[in-house]
C-alpha cells in the first residue's frame, strides 16, 4: 500500500515536472515572474541565512575550542574544523533544510491557495500552462539564488566564529586566520555550491509539487505545506548521502 | 453556438454525468440550474475543459473539443472567458493587472494599447476607479466585476460563469447578473451560467436546462418556468411559500 502510493506519488510528480519543463509561453512574462521570485525566495532569505550562520559559526568555534581542543592539538585546529564544518555541511545542507521549512512552505501554501480558490484554474481555462508560469520561474529562481546564499552563509559563519575571538577573546584571531586558511581546499567551496543546486532544485520542486495539486480547502493547504517541508527535508538528507560520497570520493 | 452531446462523467465508479445533451445558442444567456450535487459544476467543468469526459462530445462552432489535438484545444481556451465563483483573482496583482494579464499573455498590442484596452474592460464594469487597487482591498460585487472585465478583455466568443451570484446580496446578484446580460447581447457571445439562484433564472433566463441526478430533466426559457408541469423541476424552483405565490401570480397573468 504504501510503496504503491509512493510509485504514484513519484509519477504525479514526474508528470508535473513535465508540464514545468516547457518553454515559457511569453518569455517577458517569465523573466517578470522569474525576478519576482528571486526577490521572494532568495534575496527575502538573505537575513535568516545570514543570522543563523553568523550564530551557528560563532557557537561551533567555542564548542571546538571549549570541549574539544586539547592542549596536546594544535592551536589552529578551532578555525580549521569550524571551516570545515560550514564549508561541507552546515552552509550547503543544513541551510538548506532551514531553507525547506522558510521557502518551502512558503511555495506549497502560495500554490495551494491558488488552487483552492481557482486561481490555478483561471490560468488553465486562459489556455495558459499554469505549472509552467507559476513553478519553472521558482525552481529557477531559486536555484540561481542559492550559490549566493551559501556563500552569505560561509562568510556570516566565519564572521560568527571571529565574533568569539574579538568580543570574547574565546579564541585568538591569530590562530583562528591560520586554522581558517590551513590546508584549505577550494574544492569544498564548490562541493557546497553544486550540492546546495541540487537541493535548491528539491526544495522548489517538491514544494511546488504539494502545493499544486492539493484538492479540498485550508486544511488540505496546511498538510501540503507541512509534507512539503518534510520531504523536501527527507529527499535533501538522503541526496547529501549519495553527493557527498560522489564530490568527495 | 456550443452543443454537447451525451456526456457521461464517472467519479470512483460513481456515474455524475448520464448522457447530457444540450444545444447552447449565442447571443442569449443559457443557465444550467439543479440542486447541490445534481452534476452542474461537473458539467460546467467539462463544457471548458477542466475535466474530460468519458463519453461523449462538446462542439465549439462544430469544432470537437473533446476529440481535437492539445495544441487546438490551447487555441480555443483563448475564446473561451470565465468568470468562477470565487472570482479567482490573482492576489499579487492590481485590479488593472489582472484584466491586463490575459493581453500579456495572448495579444500581440503595445503595452499602451493593452493598459487602454484594460482600462476599456473596466469602464464597462464600472471600476475604473478601483484600477490600482488589489483584490484583497474590494468588495466581493467588485471583485465578480473584475472577473467579468478580465473575462472579456480578450473579446472571447465563449463566456462561462460558475455561480457567480454566490456569496453576494440580491442588490448586487441583479447587477451581476444585467452585467453579464447585457455583454452577452452586446458582443454576441455564447454565454453559460451555472447557477441556483432563483433572482437569476427569473431575469436573466433566455434559456435554461434543469439537471437532475446527473441527467438533463426539463429545458425551457424563464417563461416556460411557470407554466411547467416538471414535478422535480417545480419542487426545485418553487420551494419555498413566496416562489410559489409568485408562480400563482405568475401563471394567472398568463392566463387572463
Amino acid at each position: 500500500m504504501f510503496i504503491t502510493k509512493s510509485i504514484n506519488t513519484f509519477g504525479s510528480y514526474l508528470m508535473l515536472m513535465g508540464k514545468v519543463f516547457a518553454r515559457p509561453e511569453r518569455m517577458r512574462s517569465f523573466f517578470k515572474q522569474y525576478t519576482k521570485e528571486m526577490s521572494q525566495l532568495g534575496v527575502d532569505s538573505i537575513g535568516i541565512v545570514l543570522l543563523i550562520s553568523f550564530f551557528i559559526g560563532a557557537v561551533i568555534c567555542i564548542q571546538i575550542k571549549l570541549n574539544i581542543q586539547t592542549p596536546w592539538m594544535p592551536r589552529f585546529v578551532t578555525g580549521y574544523t569550524t571551516r570545515e564544518i560550514m564549508l561541507l555541511e552546515f552552509s550547503s545542507s543544513i541551510m538548506c533544510l532551514i531553507l525547506a521549512g522558510k521557502v518551502g512552505s512558503n511555495i506549497a501554501s502560495e500554490l495551494g491557495t491558488m488552487r483552492v480558490t481557482q486561481q490555478i484554474d483561471a490560468l488553465e481555462i486562459m489556455g495558459v500552462n499554469s505549472a509552467n508560469f507559476l513553478i519553472l520561474p521558482k525552481i529557477a529562481a531559486l536555484v540561481t539564488m542559492i550559490p549566493f546564499l551559501v556563500t552569505f552563509s560561509i562568510a556570516a559563519g566565519i564572521i560568527g566564529a571571529y565574533a568569539t575571538g574579538w568580543f570574547a577573546n574565546v579564541i585568538n584571531p591569530e590562530d583562528l586566520t591560520y586554522g581558517l586558511q590551513y590546508s584549505f581546499t577550494e574544492w569544498f567551496v564548490w562541493c557546497g555550491i553544486i550540492k546546495s543546486l541540487f537541493f535548491a532544485f528539491i526544495i522548489a520542486s517538491v514544494s511546488s509539487f504539494y502545493g499544486y495539486t492539493v484538492e479540498g480547502g485550508s486544511i488540505e493547504v496546511g498538510k501540503s505545506s507541512t509534507n512539503a517541508v518534510v520531504h523536501s527535508s527527507i529527499l535533501i538528507l538522503f541526496s547529501d548521502l549519495i553527493l557527498t560520497q560522489l564530490l568527495t570520493e | 453556438m456550443i452543443q454537447i452531446e451525451s456526456i457521461h462523467k464517472s467519479f470512483e465508479g460513481k456515474e455524475v454525468l448520464k448522457g447530457i445533451s444540450s444545444t447552447f445558442e449565442n447571443g442569449i444567456t443559457n443557465l444550467i440550474i439543479g440542486q447541490s450535487g445534481s452534476g452542474k459544476t461537473v458539467l460546467m467543468k467539462c463544457i471548458v475543459g477542466l475535466l474530460l469526459p468519458e463519453e461523449g462530445h462538446i462542439l465549439y462552432d462544430g469544432r470537437d473539443f473533446v476529440s481535437m489535438k492539445k495544441k487546438e484545444r490551447k487555441l480555443l481556451r483563448r475564446e473561451m472567458g470565465m468568470i468562477f465563483q470565487s472570482a479567482a483573482l490573482f492576489d499579487s496583482m492590481s485590479v488593472l493587472e489582472n484584466v491586463m494579464f490575459p493581453l500579456d499573455m495572448f495579444s500581440g498590442y503595445t503595452y499602451r494599447d493593452r493598459v487602454r484596452r484594460a482600462q476599456f474592460c473596466l469602464d464597462r464594469v464600472n471600476l475604473i476607479d478601483a484600477q490600482d487597487k488589489y483584490p484583497g482591498e474590494i468588495s466581493g460585487g467588485m471583485q465578480k466585476r473584475v472577473a467579468i472585465a478580465r473575462a472579456i478583455a480578450l473579446n472571447p466568443k465563449y463566456l462561462f460563469c460558475d455561480e457567480p451570484n454566490s456569496g453576494l446580496d440580491p442588490k448586487t446578484s441583479l447587477v451581476i447578473d444585467d452585467l453579464i446580460h447585457s455583454i452577452t447581447e452586446e458582443y454576441n457571445m455564447t454565454t453559460i451560467i451555472n447557477t441556483h439562484d432563483m433572482n437569476s433564472v427569473m431575469g436573466i433566463g433566455d434559456k435554461i436546462s434543469f439537471i437532475f441526478e446527473g441527467h438533463k430533466e426539463w429545458e425551457g426559457t424563464k417563461n416556460d418556468v411557470f407554466t411547467s408541469t416538471n414535478e422535480r423541476l417545480n419542487n426545485f424552483i418553487f420551494a419555498s411559500d413566496l416562489l410559489r405565490k409568485v408562480k400563482d401570480v405568475e401563471v394567472g397573468n398568463i392566463e387572463g
